[in-house]
């Protein structure tokens, strides 16, 4: 008799809960879908969210702060020294720039969005846009060239900076040999009273 | 209009070819339709819009897919069995295409009109069994020989139910004859034999709850003949990537396709013959005749395909066991002392 039951009440009990279920499909088949039709409609980005770097050049100071602080060493930077005559300009906070950035490179690919960069720089030139569409064919385009120095520039920069760094190697070496000079005139001076010699201890 | 056709074709042969060729008028745009239909609805069941972008909302969706399909590259296995192989799907179409011979799209349309109708479409849904043997073994893939030995169990199985379920159909119509059985029920929406069929008012009040019955078991054993969720073990894509069809790839694979649809149809057609009046009109003579017939036997079909689109998308799948134990243990009796029920009745008043 326990069997019988079973059987039957096993049967309505299938039949119930298969009817239920086709209740809730029917009704989600009218409920509004959520779907988002990407390109043409977008969704709202969080106020924070991190997308695509960006570097306004005009105040990178070029620190290398960036560079270091990145995980995954996806940020190249180069600089070259500017000299006293040259005004390098002022960053927006007022900082004096001391640095030419010929190369800034970001390999965008390797960038996992983490934003560690984005803290140390003192300048807050370094920031995340809400750009994320920005798919290539090219794995190298991904690559992307913030400084905006063109070769003629670095290279006379670099010529600039290389006089200057010979000519403070010549004052360097007449300093030297002035110095050199001087100690021997010194030592010639004092050479005629002889110092004693320490004597070995028997 | 077989005569008509025939007529217009004094050499017979190009006229039979013709007359075979009709149901495909039918089957192709409906199967685009299809395609399109259970996509939609499994789409918004889950919440989702599906295809948006293919025309408007999607509709030109499903003739990309064929396109896709017909362009595809035809891959057949280097250790497959090429004969077996390249045949089986043929034959599961033509297993399915032939039972639309007998179906009765309206009064003055029938392909064949055998008196052994029903009998007739037992038998030849059946071959479908064989085609899919065939492709599993064919292919020489355990996958694949999995699906197909699964399939061929659980069509089998089911097959028993069906046949009863159509058995006590002839009992109570006394005619195997798909026209007949749908001239018998097209007095309107309650000579049809889900509500007890045209008979005084006791009989019919008696056989009411057996057909109700019969019906349900009918609708469960259609779904499970054409391998659809919940029953569709033989092609359990967690357990079997894709059963008996997982090495076709093209055009083969698309007839797979194209008879899984028309297969929908042609059980759907016969729950309709069986329950729901065939073309007959709702409102009896009203509505009835020529284009409407066609009108309402294609609603009716449409509305059980439409219902298995919807428990596809609502139930899990069965596991093998569970599938066996519903054949044998749930509709087989229950179709066999509905049957006997209705013999007696049909004795008594
Ligand atoms: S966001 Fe993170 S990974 Fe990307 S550049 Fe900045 S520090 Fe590197
Ligand atoms: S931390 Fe800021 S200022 Fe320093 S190099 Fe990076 S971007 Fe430039």
């Amino acid at each position: 008799m326990n069997a019988i039951t079973e059987y039957f009440g096993n049967i309505t009990q299938s039949l119930k809960t298969i009817s239920i279920g086709m209740g809730v499909t029917f009704k989600h088949l009218f409920t509004p879908a959520v779907t988002i039709q990407y390109p043409t409609v977008k969704m709202k980005l969080p106020e924070r969210s991190r997308n695509r770097l960006y570097v306004n050049m005009d105040d990178c100071i070029g620190c290398d702060q960036c560079s270091k602080a990145c995980p995954v060493n996806c940020i190249e930077i180069e600089i070259i020294k500017s000299t006293p005559e040259d005004d390098l300009g002022i960053t927006s906070s007022g900082q004096k720039k001391k640095l030419h950035v010929p190369v800034f490179n970001i390999d965008i690919a390797k960038c996992c969005y983490c934003g560690l960069c984005v803290y140390p720089c003192p300048t807050e030139c370094i920031y995340m846009t809400n750009v994320y569409e920005f798919s290539e064919f090219d794995r190298n385009n991904l690559i992307y060239n913030f400084a905006k120095m063109t070769p003629a520039e670095i290279e006379t920069a670099q010529i600039k900076v290389k006089k200057m760094d010979e000519e403070t190697a010549a004052k360097k070496v007449a300093a030297a040999l002035v110095a050199a000079q001087a100690k021997a005139a010194l030592d010639a001076t004092t050479q005629t009273s002889t110092p004693q010699q320490p004597t070995e201890p028997q | 209009m077989i005569d008509w056709i025939l007529t217009q074709f004094p050499d017979s042969i190009l006229g039979y070819i013709i007359i075979c060729a009709v149901p495909l008028l039918f089957i192709l745009p409906y199967a685009l339709v299809t395609i399109y239909l259970e996509m939609k609805m499994s789409a918004h069941m889950q919440d989702r819009v599906a295809y948006m972008r293919t025309g408007w909302h999607g509709t030109l969706q499903p003739f990309a897919d064929i396109l896709k399909l017909l362009q595809k590259e035809d891959i057949i296995p280097t250790a497959a069995d090429k004969f077996l192989f390249i045949l089986a799907p043929y034959i599961v179409f033509i297993g399915t295409y032939a039972t639309f011979a007998v179906l009765p799209f309206t009064s003055s349309y029938i392909g064949s009109d055998l008196d052994l109708g029903l009998f007739y479409l037992v038998a030849v849904s059946s071959l479908v069994v064989v085609g899919i043997l065939m492709s599993g073994w064919a292919s020489n893939n355990k996958w694949s020989l999995f699906g197909a030995l699964r399939s061929a169990a659980q069509i089998v199985s089911y097959e028993i139910p069906t046949a009863l379920v159509l058995l006590s159909i002839v009992m109570i119509a006394g005619t195997m004859n798909m026209q007949q059985l749908s001239q018998l029920q097209s007095g309107g929406i309650s000579d049809w034999y889900i509500f007890g069929g045209p008979f005084p008012i006791v009989k019919k009040l008696l056989l009411l709850p057996l057909m109700f019955i019969l019906f349900l078991v009918q609708l469960t054993a259609s779904m499970a003949e054409v391998n659809r969720t919940p029953f569709d073990i033989p092609e359990a894509e967690s357990e079997l990537v894709q059963g008996y069809n997982t090495e076709y790839s093209g055009m083969k694979f698309a007839i797979f396709y194209l008879a899984e649809y028309a297969n929908l149809f042609a059980v759907s057609a016969i729950t309709v013959v069986a329950f729901f009046g065939g073309w007959g009109s709702p409102f009896g003579s009203f509505m009835s005749g020529g284009v409407w017939d066609l009108f309402w036997f294609v609603l009716k079909g449409m509305f059980f395909v439409s219902i298995n689109i919807w428990l596809r998308w609502t139930l899990p799948r069965l596991r093998v066991d569970q599938l066996m134990y519903v054949s044998w243990k749930v509709l087989t009796p229950f179709a066999l002392v509905c049957m006997i029920l209705i013999g007696y009745i049909l004795v008594a008043f």
